[in-house]
């Protein structure tokens, strides 16, 4: 294989990863305090949509990331009020949250835009732009080094390096801070947190919000970034993958930002090989789509070994003697 | 406010939770400086009166005074800053952090945690020194054992500066050696001027660690005494309201045939761990063989094999008839069957199922009973009458047979269990732990029909770890140490001495 070929998918690699990774924290910080969170999809979902829309009407992407945030924080207020204040089963609230998130966007889309459930095709300012790093140019023949520094780590958007940059913030936060320190302390014994003084309720919600926004970021960027606009269902189930991820990461940043690696160059490579010919055997294209989820289940299932998820997840504090 | 006001006093708290009030009108001066016992039946209220002090509810009446100030305690974050450190019977500590972590937990310094544990550390080491508080500050919680968790509840209580130590049922979970232990640091601890209030049912830890006592009985404070001038037996009946037998009263026995045989018995675990290494024990008709030994020592493994729970090797005699140890007819229900009934060590989890009804839970193990029968149906109504009669005839409060086994209190759970395996009259009772987390009143009851069914000419296979009652209820005492039997003793002819001495695996030869 080439080695342009090379750079080419590993650059679409980080482009495919931004969102699992940025939703794939979001789960790490709601899940860490005890709130497991299936609606990382429906809010992505919500915040593309919303994103899209409101870059569409004002043509500035970052009205459109703002709305995209605010949309997915308030599913996750939603979320956080069924599962932490009012006790109920957080598997349920979030997959009510999907289903609102799929119905919600195709039929707020078709009555505002009337083009069969999208958005306008974003252009110019409403989309997030490339951003080039100095000398990128200067150096692009440079062997080796050019195609990395110019191809791969220049010309993102503004929301991918946002991503990357959040995972060393999480480890500093979760593992260096006093605020860690609780969520992962509420995640685990919540009663030791409240026994010392700490709301659960607070730290709970920080943790939600938190996700909301990371979330929101994550959606703004399939939209806005990633694509020109919002089309049904472009989530395309990257909160389930996001989930996987975490799930394959135990609950660690630096790992999660490494399992999300991995699961979008799976998306890169079938994106990037399509009906491949082994010597007569044309591998169909939809065989290659399904890869990489195919591989989610496989590795999932065969190479993650114990995951064990924060003891305290999924199950609401009730005050007990 | 004056130097001699007390360090708490509580007036006239009271708190109902629906239609039942949990603390009546309790009023209660604590002397700074004091260790003060609190002590009462399961359920009799105290610790709810805690957690108001505590902040965990809300008391519907009364005033609480700290060091003769009115405070409000609305929160746990109140009652830190009022100087109250609490340790509860179910250590509130995240299994995954180290104790450096756990002790900083809510009380960091800064929004960084570098400088806090960091300062932790040095303090944590001051505190050791001050009163033997030895932990490693770098060990995880869920590699230490639970006398060292207890001392990091302790330690956290100290590093948020408190004065007042509410210590709740803390030996339960302890050895005999660390219950000693944290009764030295509590000593050291009141000598600097802190305050202390334990919490228990044990009458024994009264009598040994507090200064004064109050009483409490059915939400009601009543008595406050101090411990100098009062008696076990004059505190169990303030506890229970009527006058009660600490020492079983009971005939010498008379056994008769041999109804167990025991022969080489030997259990490998899960682990491939030999468990039992040659048991070899007998009991007769009419006997109490108490096994007595530190837990751990394969007493639960003894009590599994023959009560069918898990499988061994070696021989063992029923009335003369091998039992099966493995395969086929080895399983609980075999041994029912074969007259073996089995109170299990842990009621909660192998002796109930506490989401399930008492009716229901009465019926476990003998649910094949053609009495419970209609056609392919349970006879629902023959079980519930049938449960209602045990209820009664053991007096298990409340006696609604709906109520689900978890909303009893361990005495009364404890009842369900013995009520359903003595009132199959079987051969053999094996009864592990059967006073664990039980309260007085209850206690004195089931050890009434534990004699009354050797009395009756049954065989009864004990398991306690505690000593008292192995000396009180047991006919013969066997030691058990490392999987083996250490030696034979009968009561009046040894003592506590002898009997730690082989628990520890000394023999009686070498001692």
């Amino acid at each position: 294989m080439e080695f342009l070929t090379i750079i080419q998918v590993l650059d679409s690699t980080i482009r495919l990863a931004t969102p699992l990774l940025l939703a794939c924290l979001a789960g790490l910080y709601s899940e860490r305090s005890g709130i497991f969170d299936i609606g990382l999809e429906g809010k992505m979902l919500m915040a593309a949509f919303f994103s899209a829309a409101a870059a569409a009407m004002t043509g500035s992407v970052w009205l459109g990331l703002l709305a995209g945030i605010v949309a997915s924080m308030v599913l996750s207020g939603l979320h956080g009020l069924a599962s932490i204040t009012f006790r109920g089963n957080q598997l349920i609230s979030g997959v009510a949250i999907n289903f609102l998130a799929s119905g919600m966007t195709v039929l707020i889309a078709q009555d505002w835009f009337q083009q069969g459930g999208r958005t306008p095709s974003l252009m110019g300012g409403a989309r997030f732009t490339p951003i080039t790093f100095p000398f990128a140019d200067a150096v692009r023949d440079v062997p080796i080094f050019g195609p990395i520094y110019s191809e791969l780590l220049s010309g993102h958007s503004i929301l991918v390096y946002v991503a990357f940059l959040a995972v060393p913030a999480t480890w500093f936060v979760l593992f260096r801070t006093r605020f860690g320190l609780r969520l992962r302390a509420v995640g685990e014994n919540p009663a030791a947190v409240d026994t010392a003084g700490v709301s659960v309720v607070g730290l709970r919600f920080a943790a939600v919000a938190i996700c909301g926004v990371l979330c929101g970021i994550a959606g703004a960027y399939l939209a806005t970034a990633l694509q020109a606009g919002f089309v049904k269902e472009m989530t395309a189930g990257r909160g389930f993958i996001a989930l996987a991820a975490l799930i394959f990461a135990k609950w660690r940043p630096w790992q999660a930002m490494g399992a999300c690696l991995l699961f979008g160059l799976l998306q890169a490579v079938a994106l990037r090989f399509q009906n491949i010919d082994l010597g007569g055997i044309v591998i169909p294209v939809q065989a290659m789509d399904a890869l990489p989820y195919i591989l989610t289940v496989v590795i999932l299932a065969g190479f993650v070994g114990k995951a064990i998820p924060p003891r305290a997840g999924g199950s609401p504090y009730v005050k007990e003697r | 406010m004056s130097s001699d006001a007390p360090a708490i006093e509580l007036k006239g708290i009271s708190k109902s939770f629906g239609p039942v009030q949990a603390n009546k009108n309790i009023s209660i001066r604590v002397a700074p400086g004091t260790i003060h016992g609190i002590i009462g039946e399961n359920g009799a209220g105290k610790s709810t009166l805690m957690s108001i002090l505590y902040g965990f509810y809300k008391a519907d009446r009364g005033e609480i005074w700290i060091n003769g100030t009115r405070t409000e305690i609305p929160d746990s974050q109140a009652a830190i800053a009022a100087g109250i450190g609490m340790v509860f019977q179910h250590f509130k500590l995240v299994e995954n952090f180290t104790v450096l972590e756990n002790v900083v937990l809510g009380a960091e310094d800064s929004g960084l945690l570098k400088p806090s544990l960091a300062r932790a550390r040095k303090e944590l080491k001051m505190l050791a020194q001050e009163y033997e508080l030895n932990v490693d500050p770098d060990a995880r919680i869920d590699e230490i054992g639970v006398g060292r968790q207890q001392r990091v509840e302790i330690l956290k209580a100290l590093y948020r500066q408190a004065d007042i130590l509410i210590l709740d049922e803390p030996t339960g979970v302890l050895t005999p050696a660390e219950a000693d232990q944290l009764f030295r640091i509590l000593h050291r601890l009141k000598e600097e001027g802190k305050t202390i209030i334990l919490i228990t049912h044990k009458l024994r830890e009264i009598m040994e660690a507090t200064d004064t006592v109050s009483v409490m009985r059915r939400g009601e404070m009543t008595a406050t005494v101090k411990t100098a001038e009062t008696s076990p037996e004059h505190l169990a009946e303030l506890m229970v309201g009527r006058k009660v037998l600490l020492r079983v009263d009971k005939v010498p026995a008379k056994p008769g045939k041999t109804v167990l045989e025991v022969e080489n018995l030997r259990v490998v675990d899960d682990k491939g761990v030999e468990r039992l290494k040659g048991v070899d024990l007998t009991v007769r008709a009419g006997e109490i063989l108490g096994i007595a030994g530190v837990a751990g020592n394969g007493q639960s493994e003894l009590l599994e094999v023959l009560g069918g729970m898990r499988e061994g090797a070696g021989t063992v005699r029923l009335n003369g008839a091998p039992l099966a140890l493995s395969g086929p007819g080895s399983d609980g229900q075999a041994r029912r069957a074969g007259g073996i009934a089995h109170v299990p060590e842990d009621r909660q989890r192998e002796g109930l199922i506490m989401e399930f009804h008492a009716w229901e839970n009465v019926a476990f193990g003998y649910h094949r009973d053609p009495a419970y029968q209609r056609g392919i149906f349970m006879n629902n109504a023959a079980l519930r009458a049938d449960t209602e009669r045990k209820i009664e005839k053991f007096d298990v409060r409340p006696t609604d047979g709906w109520l689900s086994a978890k909303n009893f209190s361990g005495g009364n759970q404890q009842k369900i269990v013995v009520a359903r395996e003595i009132e199959r009259n079987p051969d053999l009772l094996l009864v592990g732990q059967p006073t664990r987390g039980v309260d007085i009143g209850a206690i004195e009851f089931i050890h009434k029909q534990i004699v009354a069914l050797r009395d009756e000419g049954k065989a009864v296979l004990l398991v306690s770890v505690e000593l008292e009652e192995i000396f009180s209820l047991s006919d013969r005492i066997a030691v058990m140490f490392d999987g083996h039997i250490m030696g034979e003793r009968l009561p009046d002819e040894t003592d506590e001495k002898e009997l730690g001495l082989l628990m520890a695996g000394v023999s009686g030869e070498a001692a």
